[in-house]
């Protein structure tokens, strides 16, 4: 992990309740704040961006933005910043909304590129139409060009998906996978969804009602059992994976993590060596005391439980990967009848079937 | 008598265009300050901008006069060029102008900067735009129909205006007789024919600024490439 560059700390009023909010995030990689709506997450990016001022600091790779004697305008912050709605400028035309942080002209040494952006965007066929001729989800392809292009350190993205239909949604996440790829920039992304999260985040700042909870690897707050996001109902952990081998015949693929491989259905085109995002569903894990018989199921692994937690009539198991649960962490979830008839318990070595384990499309 | 009527015309002219001129000048940074103060005598302000929509002209006149004539403010101002007074002058029609027509341009002006709303300036200023720079580049534009409107209704408002001109600039031709005084004149003389084609021409005018203004509006409010 590189040592973090992005440090916050801000308190003030926030509509009905007080806002305190700290947290540091990694220079680079994909920072999710999440939180359920109203929690103050968009006043933490406004903040961040100086739209916004509370008392507090505001450090990004070394430079002070914000302390008790400074307040730098927004102006003068290098952000990208991308709003819910795509807030275009409508008086201009696609290509000039993506050339206004540069005042027209793309500098020689511009470290984002006019036409890498217009291609990992796919806006090559919008540049001469006016905005109100485009759909949501091309006005919000534009807002993020045209964030990228004003050449910022720190893209800052409030839930930019959230004012989008379903389709329009899935139209736009592999432009954000890509983008995830293609730039070393820093992004903290805004949102509710855990969708967006487990496909997008590496870091998770999770909030409630104005305080951070918890603040760390993606992996690692899914599976810890003091956070609400490992008893919820649709609690999974996201392993990023590398692809150690791959089986045209049958269109498998096998993906290691620490302490463990998984064989998933891959498409055409997977590569040996190929970062892959894993997504395990607690309700698709199953526990077994002794190897299980012959089975249609692919993935049956040696784990341990580290920690159990019961509530009603459900158990929520942390297990690691590996005969020693030193690896990767996952979820069970199993009914408490169950957990109690195998006599299972912590520190117990374990089999683990998962029923299906999702694959993140695109590679990470 | 035709060069009496186009004096008068040209004089009339004159005055709304400068009066026109200077209320953009004045009204704009008047308008954007009472878009965005969030202060409680921004209020107050708007509210003293307001007032000529409701004071009767001869009121608004009679200030006017105390205020342009040789004992008043407008009097010493005067004195810089060796003038006696700015009652019954062009210039003095020019301030009284700006000030009874002020309204039409100020409220229009910051109506559109206020339904704009922040938003614009704020990705302006995510985007590195310094805040003179996104007023230019952003807030000009989209409050472009605001000025529109506010510059035909102040053109026109002072092409019209009857009762300040006649308390403050008397009826001196080339100077202050402007139309709306020469067709009360023609009618109080009986020279039904002038009043007619003085009146009848100011119809044809308006209507040809109106709608001119809103082709030009058509055409330049096309998105810039």
């Amino acid at each position: 992990m590189t040592a973090p560059t992005i440090e916050v700390a801000f308190t003030g009023r926030h509509g009905s309740f007080a806002l305190d909010v700290a947290f540091t995030a990694p220079g680079r990689g994909v920072t999710a704040i999440f939180g359920p709506s109203g929690c103050g997450k968009t006043t933490v990016l406004r903040c961040i961006a100086g739209l916004t001022r509370l008392a507090g600091s505001c450090r990004v790779a070394g430079e002070t933005w914000q302390d008790a004697a400074t307040f730098r305008p927004p102006h003068r912050r290098p952000v990208g910043y991308v709003f819910q709605e795509a807030s275009l400028f409508p008086h201009l035309s696609v290509r000039a909304n993506l050339l206004y942080g540069v005042r027209g002209r793309m500098p020689a040494d511009a470290a984002i590129r006019f036409d890498d952006v217009v291609d990992l965007l796919g806006l090559s066929p919008l540049l001469s139409r006016a905005p109100h001729n485009l759909s949501g989800g091309e006005r919000q392809r534009v807002a993020i060009g045209r964030a990228l292009l004003s050449q910022p350190r720190l893209l800052l993205m409030d839930e930019p998906l959230s004012a989008l239909d379903r389709d329009t949604k899935d139209e736009i996440l592999p432009f954000l996978e890509r983008l995830h790829l293609a730039l070393s920039l820093p992004v903290l992304y805004v949102t509710h969804d855990m969708r967006e999260v487990e496909r997008l985040a590496d870091h998770l700042v999770l909030m409630r009602a104005g305080r951070v909870l918890a603040a760390g690897p993606l992996a690692a707050l899914q599976s810890d059992p003091a956070l609400p996001l490992a008893t919820a109902r649709d609690a999974a952990v996201g392993l990023d994976a590398v692809v150690t081998a791959v089986d045209a015949a049958y269109g498998l693929a096998t993906l290691a993590v620490a302490g463990g491989t998984f064989i998933v259905p891959a498409g055409a085109g997977t590569a040996i060596g190929e970062r892959r995002r894993l997504r395990i569903a607690a309700g698709d894990v199953s526990l077994a005391r002794e190897p299980p018989g012959p089975s249609t199921i692919l993935n049956v692994l040696e784990t341990r439980i580290l920690t159990a937690q019961t509530g009603g009539d459900e158990v929520t198991a942390v297990l690691g990967l590996g005969r020693d649960g030193a690896g990767a962490r996952i979820l069970a979830r199993v009914t408490r009848r169950s957990f109690e008839r195998l006599g299972l318990a912590e520190g117990m070595a374990v089999y683990a079937q998962i029923k299906s384990v999702a694959l993140a499309p695109g590679a990470r | 008598m035709t060069t009496e009527i186009s004096t008068a015309v040209r004089l009339t002219l004159q005055l709304a265009a400068v009066t026109t001129l200077v209320l953009i000048l004045v009204g704009t940074p008047l308008a954007w300050w009472l878009a965005r103060s969030r202060r409680w005598w921004a209020e107050v302000v708007a509210a003293i901008v307001a007032l000529p929509l409701v004071l009767p002209p001869t009121v608004l006149g009679f200030y006017l006069l105390l205020l342009l004539g040789p004992s008043g403010p407008g009097g010493l101002l005067a004195g810089l060029w060796g003038a006696r007074t700015l009652a019954f002058t062009f210039e003095g029609l020019v301030i009284g102008s700006v000030i009874y027509s002020m309204p039409f341009v100020v409220q229009p002006i910051r109506n559109a900067f206020l339904a704009m709303g922040e938003r614009p300036l704020e990705v302006a200023a995510t985007l590195r735009a310094s805040p003179l720079r996104a007023f230019w580049t952003v807030a000009v534009p989209l409050a472009r129909p605001g000025f529109l409107t506010g510059a035909v209704l102040g053109f026109a408002h002072t092409v019209g205006e009857f009762g300040v001109v006649l308390m403050i600039g008397g009826n001196i031709p080339g100077e202050t007789k402007v139309l709306s005084v020469a067709i009360y004149d023609y009618v109080e003389t009986l020279q039904w024919r002038e009043a007619n084609l003085l009146a009848a021409g100011m119809v044809a005018f308006a209507f040809l600024v109106i709608l001119a203004v809103t082709l030009v509006d058509r055409h330049v409010g096309r998105v810039r490439e």
